[in-house]
């Protein structure tokens, strides 16, 4: 009894992950390089409630905090594994390669770091798959790889994906994850916002279905363009969707937003997205959507409420 | 007399010697010319030097100058009548978006334009040419009826970047942007962009979806501030000058880059130094591409426009690797036009 006053008390080692900070400005992929994936380590703390959560369990549940629902960040292809039949999936024009056209400052480095973060060659991931039984072409932002942001090869190859959806007569799913365009490639990624929208220009006149999915976070010219002109328009719980970053209106108007602004919630309450959706009803949601606006399939036949 | 840029104080230091030689010189009686022609020798030489090779930041400079003229200044000289029309009918009418229906050489055209203020008066109206979503839904209420009644559009850009404050996040400035680049997209009218002074991000990109792109000689056409971006790479906003290097966003860079198709010449010095003659210029170049535009089909322009958004960005292909980077290289070589 005595000696358990000096036994040595055992603690469990508990990886803490970085509250998320708030949202980079348009174009300023760096300075939201603090990413809430989850650490190497059996424990990881949610950063919302605090709660600590095994790792396992967390990753069975889709990466979202099993006490307060609290979304993760996760990889395009980790997301991909949640919504699409298995073994569906053809990948497009992976062998797209970026060119420092600029001679940017840094930007070489940079690029080679994020390829190695992201394990991809750039930060977009686009193919074709199959969501409950029906086809879809599906576009994916990797948020690792340089805070998603869209340089000349994420617009072509979001681009090119649109328009083989036009080719094949398919809809289109969008799962943005952006800090903006990206400023190493300046005035190219800037037009790589009208590029992609010319192309859902032709998508909409086809007469074919677009969901733009917002996940966290979602900014400046992605939410210009693409993210912003679904025929619905899906948000993560807690995601941070907005133009400009809050420190960025902070800077240029002294502006504090009050709490809880630019969050899916904001977005929805002041009318700019339809619907605010848990990761885990996800494929369930986008495969009853994608079965009511599929061609000659009888309007809800198809459908298991 | 227009405000001085720092650049340009050596030779106006230099005209004011020769000015002042020549007073003491008529004064005085004593003949001085000798001295006078080697001066103005000199002030010819400063000058070509000063203005033949103005770098970025320099540009920078002059396309924000506060004696920059705007789409007013130039109304009278590029439009035979402008008739202003007001409101988003949603919301607001944005005093940082101007539009309506104008007389062109004799065309019935669309007109937007982004306005800055001369004043802070004016500025605070316009809210520094910054505009809220409303702005772009009007420019899009505008344009709609462009494509109903089959009249081109010119759009003017000269905005800082679109409003980035509360009202704006909760208006949806994403969305109000986003529409009018598919909107822009899929018109069968002439458009016509020309940037007239800060081409400043995704708030001048809604106005900038064009079958020709025309830039300023002394503007900038760029993804994010520079002084936004220098803060970021080295978190200090007064290497402004080296982002403005790095972004490669002057008229000749865009008309490189495949983004600008040509550039304006403005008056030595910039528009400022003479808006009339700027405006001339530019209604000559503007007339020059509509009328080239008029005459195309419908279905043609906006095919037109497609290929050319489609080819904008550089990247290379594994299989087709070769092939596009070496066009795309080689374009990059080729000499920048400016229009004489």
């Amino acid at each position: 009894m005595f000696k358990d006053i000096f036994r040595k008390t055992k603690y469990v080692t508990i990886s803490s992950v970085p509250a998320p900070r708030r949202l980079a400005p348009e174009a300023a992929p760096e300075t939201v390089m603090i990413r809430k994936e989850l650490p190497d380590g059996l424990w990881v703390k949610c950063p919302k409630c605090g709660e600590v959560l095994f790792t396992k369990d967390l990753e069975k549940n889709a990466k979202v905090c099993t006490k307060c629902s609290y979304h993760f960040r996760i990889s395009a292809r980790e997301r991909l594994e949640l919504l699409v039949d298995e073994g569906t999936f053809a990948e497009w024009d992976n062998d797209l390669q970026t060119v420092d056209v600029l001679e940017f400052p840094g930007y070489s480095e940079k690029l080679a770091e994020a390829r190695e973060k992201a394990q991809m060659p750039e930060g977009a991931l686009t193919g074709r798959g199959v969501i409950e039984g029906v086809p879809v072409v599906l576009c994916f932002n990797e948020g690792a790889f340089m805070m998603g942001s869209m340089g000349s090869v994420v617009g072509e190859k979001f681009t090119r994906a649109i328009e083989r959806a036009i080719d094949l007569r398919l809809p289109v799913i969008i799962f943005s994850t952006s800090g903006g365009a990206r400023m190493q490639e300046g005035i190219l990624s800037l037009y790589q916002m009208a590029k992609t929208s010319a192309a859902l220009t032709r998508l909409a006149e086809a007469g074919l279905l677009y969901i733009s999915v917002l996940t966290d976070p979602t900014f400046g010219g992605v939410t210009a363009s693409y993210a912003s002109l679904g025929d619905i328009l899906i948000a993560e719980p807690g995601a941070l969707i907005g133009f400009t970053g809050p420190r960025v209106i902070k800077q240029t108007i002294r502006q504090e937003l009050p709490p809880g602004a630019q969050t899916a919630e904001f977005n929805q309450e002041h009318g700019l997205i339809d619907l605010v959706v848990e990761r885990s009803q996800m494929r369930s949601l986008l495969g009853r959507l994608l079965r009511y606006h599929q061609e000659g399939a009888g309007y809800g036949s198809a459908v298991r409420i | 007399m227009a405000q001085p840029l720092e650049f340009e104080k050596p030779l106006l230091e230099l005209e004011q010697k020769i000015l002042e030689l020549q007073k003491f010189s008529a004064e005085k009686g004593i003949d001085l010319s000798v001295e006078i022609t080697t001066l103005e020798h000199k002030a010819v030489v400063l000058k070509k030097n000063i203005y033949g090779r103005l770098q970025p930041w320099q540009k920078v400079q002059i396309a924000r100058h506060s004696e920059r003229p705007n789409f007013y200044d130039y109304v009278q000289l590029l439009f035979e009548d402008f008739i202003e029309m007001r409101g988003d009918r949603l919301f607001a009418d944005d005093r940082a978006i101007v539009g309506g229906v104008a007389l062109f050489k004799g065309v019935p055209v669309t007109v937007i334009a982004q306005v800055k203020g001369k004043d802070t008066k004016e500025n605070l109206q316009r809210n520094f040419g910054m505009p809220h979503p409303e702005g772009y839904r009007k420019a899009l209420r505008l344009m709609e009826q462009a494509e109903k009644f089959h009249r081109p559009i010119l759009t003017f850009i000269d905005t800082p970047g679109a409003a980035c404050d509360l009202a704006a996040e909760e208006r949806g400035q994403g969305e109000a942007i986003a529409r009018c680049l598919v909107a822009m997209a899929g018109y069968h009218v002439p458009i016509i962009s020309t940037v007239m002074g800060e081409g400043g991000s995704g708030g001048a990109l809604a106005l900038g979806v064009g079958n020709v792109v025309l830039m300023l000689e002394h503007t900038f056409y760029s993804v994010i501030a520079p002084e936004s971006c220098a803060s970021i790479l080295w978190k200090d906003p007064s290497k402004a000058q080296e982002a403005a290097t790095a972004l490669k966003f002057t008229a000749e860079d865009c008309l490189r880059l495949g983004v600008a198709d040509e550039i304006v010449k403005e008056p030595l010095g910039g528009a400022h130094k003479d808006a009339h003659r700027a405006g001339e210029e530019l209604a000559r170049v503007l007339e020059k591409h509509l009328s080239r535009l008029r005459g195309e089909a419908p279905e043609v322009l906006r095919q037109k426009r497609y290929d050319k958004l489609r080819a904008i960005g550089i990247f290379q292909e594994k299989q087709r690797l070769d092939q596009s980077v070496s066009e795309t290289l080689t374009n990059l070589d080729e000499d920048v036009k400016i229009t004489e």
